[in-house]
């Protein structure tokens, strides 16, 4: 690799100018979640972790009657939004991090993170409105694909 | 005296290693993350359509690739508990090393434990 001296930079430490920049101690609140989600997280995903995949038959386990039975619980509807939301801001974090050092260029930088803002919007959204609107006994389906209480 | 750095790739040990395998499985684990919400959204569709894609995380290619994710979160959350020390506890620079084999120590126990039995359903069927 051709050797590249660091570039010289009139006001090093001015505030960065342009879209989607952060000011202030934005960074340094970002980087607190990081930390705190974090530690939440490990605590959230090794228990779904041990619920799906250890726990009785693992992921031989897993249909539409399996996610049902789960979320007739609100204690795990619960679990699951604040799983999503909690992942969704530190995954989105930690991609705007990578993004911001490897996109050199003002446009890319502004275009990768439009695509990881939107896409992390709309995933979020969605999953929210799944673990709230979630019909667990749908009519005109076959009885043996739903959960038990379903043919109480 | 050299007139030049010979090269510029960054030679750092165990704490450029680990911040890279950081970043890596970071970066793998949230691209899941978004396939997987959008994957559990089938359940509102329809019970079959939902059953039918998550038959194909039940065949034994899906089972290894599985696998490898719950390594990459066990890495991940051991490691993100060492930086998270590194940060706040006083001695943690210090011991950043120490806590790197402890992090490996604790990831190994950890998929001893969780590898024979994720096999055992994905190839031992039901």
């Amino acid at each position: 690799m051709p050797y590249r001296p660091m570039p010289e930079l009139a006001t090093p430490r001015a505030p960065q100018r342009g879209l989607l920049h952060r000011q202030g101690n934005a960074d340094m609140y970002a980087w607190l979640f990081m930390r705190v989600s974090g530690v939440l997280l490990v605590v959230l995903i090794f228990g779904h972790l041990f619920v799906n995949l250890v726990s009785g038959r693992g992921i031989q386990a897993i249909d539409f009657a399996f996610v049902a039975g789960k979320w007739a619980n609100p204690l795990w509807q619960l679990w699951d939004l604040i799983m999503l939301w909690l992942a969704m801001a530190h995954g989105t974090n930690g991609v705007r991090t990578i993004i911001n050092d490897y996109a050199e260029r003002p446009g890319a930088r502004l275009g990768f993170k439009i695509v990881l803002y939107g896409s992390a919007a709309l995933v979020v959204i969605l999953g929210t409105l799944v673990i709230f609107t979630f019909n667990p006994c749908p009519p005109s389906s076959p009885a043996d694909l739903l959960p038990s209480f379903c043919n109480g | 005296m050299p007139e030049r750095p010979a090269g510029t790739l960054y030679r750092g040990r165990e704490g450029m290693w680990s911040w890279l395998a950081h970043r890596v499985t970071g970066f793998l684990i949230f691209f899941f993350l978004l396939v997987h919400v959008l994957d559990t959204s089938l359940v509102r569709i329809s019970p079959e359509t939902y059953n039918s894609i998550i038959g194909s995380y039940k065949n034994p290619v899906m089972g290894l690739a599985e696998a490898g994710l719950v390594a990459a979160v066990v890495f991940h959350a051991f490691n993100g508990i060492r930086v998270i020390l590194v940060d706040f506890w006083a001695k943690g620079p210090k011991y950043q090393r120490t806590m790197l084999w402890i992090v490996i120590g604790l990831f190994v126990v950890t998929m001893a434990g969780f590898l024979p039995r994720h096999l055992a359903h994905v190839f031992g069927g039901q």
